[in-house]
């Protein structure tokens, strides 16, 4: 039983005082993959040229709607960076309106509930608020749910995972049905480029064991575990140094793109030559195609290329 | 008894600054404390008075009104505006339930009451404000919310937002508490149990003796315009007012009461059949000469005992500042002073003016900010200190700046604030695990707000790079860097703190966005 079923029953029951503390069964969770085939025949779609809200609502329906991701009554969590205590204009965290415009797509197809969290780098209230997230998440009736304390997290295995083998992961990804990643592409001082694998770390609770045991292969590890149902990379404001938290609004390049796909890895090749570099300037892209999470043969893909 | 208009608004008063000041400390989600806390806190003393040395003006005179309402009123402040006055008072009320015993008059311990005030003062004088440290009522009362009462709200406000959960509301935030200090708990559990203890069965026998400002306010109220005065013509001594005076201050039996310990608490009034004692303008009586039954002798002698405490507590108080911390096996000994917050100048002007109120520790979104031991020397115990094991100063965040009642921490504009250069990073290679693992990391560099860190080519990886003069000491690296089991990063204090330059900006990103799909 996990945390919050035992809540449930416990405020049920009214022995809400014993729950207070960490239940955290050690939940087996086998690797969950998307079953979705793409019936349009897109395996990934490109947008230039609009606003971020735009550009999904033409993405998403040459990708045959929303309805094929989400069904009536399914529980959604989306996954956005919010990592960083930082203004829309600096591009440090996903564009707010492109989450909205998410979240309305999937209420429309009669979701139950959409939650939103990060398990943010600074102060997490400060993220949420001056990204614009809040703001954002609430106006469409999407919950923006905490991300901050360990007591969110089970730990899991990660069965085909090389270094990471196990991980405490947000119970939010554990239990909703659906799992949409919005990544934003930024540079990144390490990991070279932040995109939608690596937007992965933001559900995980301990970040530092990544940082100590290879960082490429742990970010390529834990995309084996589940992989999210559709990914869209947020390429509006593309902080193209300095990353992943920038200093300035001059190292932003307004790049007007969008990427959306089911292949974490795909859409992560696309994101690094949108970017101007290729997948060998970014290590666990290439670890993640030899270890079949994805492709990185863009050429072998059926690509919408679409301009506003 | 006669009606006692006086003691509902004395009630009324301090219950009012009591909340005030309790809803600062308590403000769990910190909503209420960075705006607030300048009013709220206006009158209070001790932290009025540190701020008003350092800036003075209109904004900081709260102790000359108070001065001023002593003047007037005499020792209201004591009974309506100091909040550990108000926990006494509400201590005393309970134990009217539990015990039957009555107050009684109790001669003046003016040796002891003084002689600490004297020690203060000099201490103040001397540099160090240690005495107000351990001794100021508000810091004191502070400390006690932050350590004992603060918790119980979060625990409880965890269990609320939980509750919500459970429906699917997420209007409340949870919050974590980043560790426990036990030294801060101790102390305040410490004075807890003598101020319970003394007003369970003395009243205001701890504001008589041992506050400060309460001695000091004593010897101000000698020649205050208003007075609790007996009129002896008509007065039959029938001791009820002493009866209910907690201050243990009226002596029926000569029909006289020592203002000099009267809190103004009117109890007394309310009590008398005769209507003969009164709250009165009162120029010409001269008080406390009655009470100086102990001569001139007793002042050599109070003069000597303060000597001999003088002088063995000043070989405590010039502890040195620094200490080891960073002991690593491939490094020499590194050391250490502690981080003080952004604003707080210098660790020297820090410890001259902070009271270890906590109020800052309580008000820091992130949890950096943990009381101290011994990091500042023995007379800068419990002041707060920058702790990058729990957390990191956040880089657009003026909290503390802002709520500091002492001005130990002086506010400035956030864009100043990001210029103040508390520490500085330092990098250890030999730690790092880019070298000892020879696989990338960077986590120091992604959580650095201004780019002093980042990231440089290192064989086929890349490896972190300081530059010094951009770093402001924030502490993000230290906090980020996973290496075990020492750092490789940290941060070193800066004693006097210095102004760091800009971030590096570099040129508006030209390149313009290519027209077509680049696959």
């Amino acid at each position: 039983m996990n945390r919050r079923n035992f809540l449930k029953k416990a405020v049920g029951t009214g022995v809400l005082a014993g729950s207070i503390g960490n239940i955290g069964a050690l939940t087996d969770i086998y690797a969950m993959t998307s079953d979705v085939k793409d019936s349009e025949g897109y395996d990934l779609v490109a947008i230039k040229g609009g606003e971020p809200d735009v550009m999904f609502d033409r993405g998403i329906a040459s990708l045959g709607g929303m309805k094929r991701f989400v069904k009536k009554g399914d529980t959604v969590v989306v996954k956005p960076n919010i990592g960083w205590d930082k203004t829309e204009e600096f591009g440090a965290n996903t564009n707010p309106l492109l989450v909205k415009r998410i979240i309305q797509h999937c209420f429309e197809e009669g979701a139950r509930n959409v939650y939103v969290f990060d398990n943010t780098c600074d102060e997490w209230r400060m993220c949420y608020e001056n990204s614009g997230m809040k703001k954002a998440v609430n106006e469409v009736d999407g919950k923006l749910v905490p991300g901050n304390d360990k007591k969110f997290y089970s730990d899991v295995k990660v069965k085909q995972g090389k270094r990471l083998r196990e991980a405490m992961v947000h119970e939010r990804i554990l239990e909703s049905d659906v799992f949409i990643n919005v990544p934003v592409l930024k540079s990144h001082g390490s990991a070279r480029l932040t995109i939608a694998m690596k937007n992965l770390m933001g559900v995980v609770w301990d970040r530092r064991y990544w940082h100590r045991n290879d960082l490429h292969q742990c970010i390529a590890d834990f995309a084996t575990f589940r992989k999210p149902d559709l990914n869209v990379v947020d390429c509006y404001n593309v902080m193209m140094r300095n990353g992943p938290r920038g200093v300035s609004v001059k190292d932003v390049k307004r790049i007007k793109t969008q990427l959306i796909s089911s292949d974490i890895v795909a859409v992560d090749t696309a994101a690094t030559k949108v970017f101007g570099l290729e997948t060998d300037d970014v290590p666990y892209i290439n670890i993640a195609h030899d270890m079949k999470v994805g492709t990185k043969n863009l050429d072998q893909l059926n690509i919408a290329k679409l301009k506003i | 008894m006669q009606k006692n208009g006086l003691k509902k608004i004395r009630v009324v008063l301090s219950l009012l600054f009591l909340s005030a000041v309790s809803i600062l400390f308590i403000d769990v989600e910190n909503k209420i404390v960075e705006n607030w806390s300048g009013p709220f806190l206006y009158l209070q003393f001790v932290p009025s008075l540190l701020k008003f040395i350092y800036i003075a003006g209109i904004g900081t005179a709260g102790f000359i009104f108070v001065i001023i309402l002593t003047v007037i009123f005499g020792r209201v402040y004591c009974s309506s505006i100091c909040p550990l006055g108000t926990v006494q008072d509400i201590v005393s009320y309970i134990s009217k339930r539990f015990r039957k015993a009555k107050y009684k008059f109790l001669r003046s311990n003016n040796k002891s009451r003084y002689a600490i005030l004297f020690l203060v003062v000099l201490l103040l004088m001397v540099g160090t404000n240690f005495g107000l440290l351990l001794l100021d009522p508000f810091s004191n009362f502070g400390r006690v919310l932050a350590s004992f009462v603060r918790p119980v709200f979060v625990f409880l406000n965890n269990g609320l937002v939980l509750a919500l959960e459970t429906f699917d509301n997420y209007s409340l935030y949870p919050v974590e508490i980043k560790g426990f200090n036990f030294v801060s708990t101790i102390f305040s559990a410490m004075l807890l149990v003598i101020v319970i203890n003394l007003s369970y069965k003395y009243g205001r026998l701890y504001c008589n003796v041992i506050c400060p400002v309460g001695s000091l306010f004593g010897i101000i109220s000698k020649y205050s315009f208003f007075k609790v005065v007996i009129n002896k013509e008509r007065c039959n001594g029938c001791g009820l007012c002493e009866s209910v005076c907690k201050s243990e201050c009226i002596d029926s039996q000569i029909k006289h009461i020592d203002v000099t310990r009267c809190v103004e608490c009117f109890n007394c009034l309310g009590v008398c059949h005769g209507r003969c004692i009164s709250y009165n303008m009162s120029l010409g009586e001269k008080a406390g000469k009655i009470l100086s039954y102990n001569g001139p002798e007793s002042r050599r002698d109070f003069i000597q005992k303060i000597g001999i405490s003088f002088v063995s507590l000043s070989g405590l108080v010039k502890v040195e500042k620094k200490i080891d911390v960073y002991v690593d096996n491939k490094t020499p000994v590194v050391i250490k002073n502690p981080i003080s917050p952004p604003g707080s100048l210098s660790l020297e002007h820090f410890t001259d003016k902070c009271t270890s109120c906590h109020l800052c520790i309580t008000a820091c979104p992130t949890q950096v900010l943990q009381p101290s031991f011994l990091h500042y020397g023995f007379s800068g115990i419990l002041h707060p200190m920058l702790d990058y094991k729990k957390s990191f100063c956040n880089y657009g965040c003026t909290v503390c700046l802002n709520v500091c009642p002492t001005g130990a921490i002086t506010p400035v504009q956030l864009e100043d604030k990001r210029l103040i250069q508390i520490g500085k990073a330092k990098f250890i290679e030999d730690n790092c695990v880019v070298k000892t693992q020879g696989t990338d990391c960077g986590a120091c560099a992604e959580h650095c707000p201004t780019k002093a860190v980042r990231m440089v080519p290192y064989q086929d990886l890349r490896i972190p790079e300081v530059t010094g003069d951009i770093c402001i000491g924030c502490g993000a690296c230290e906090y980020a860097c996973p290496s075990k089991p020492w750092k490789s990063i940290y941060v070193d204090s800066n004693i006097v703190h210095a102004t760091a330059k800009k971030p590096l900006e570099d040129e508006i990103w030209k390149e313009d966005p290519k027209e077509d799909f680049p696959f």
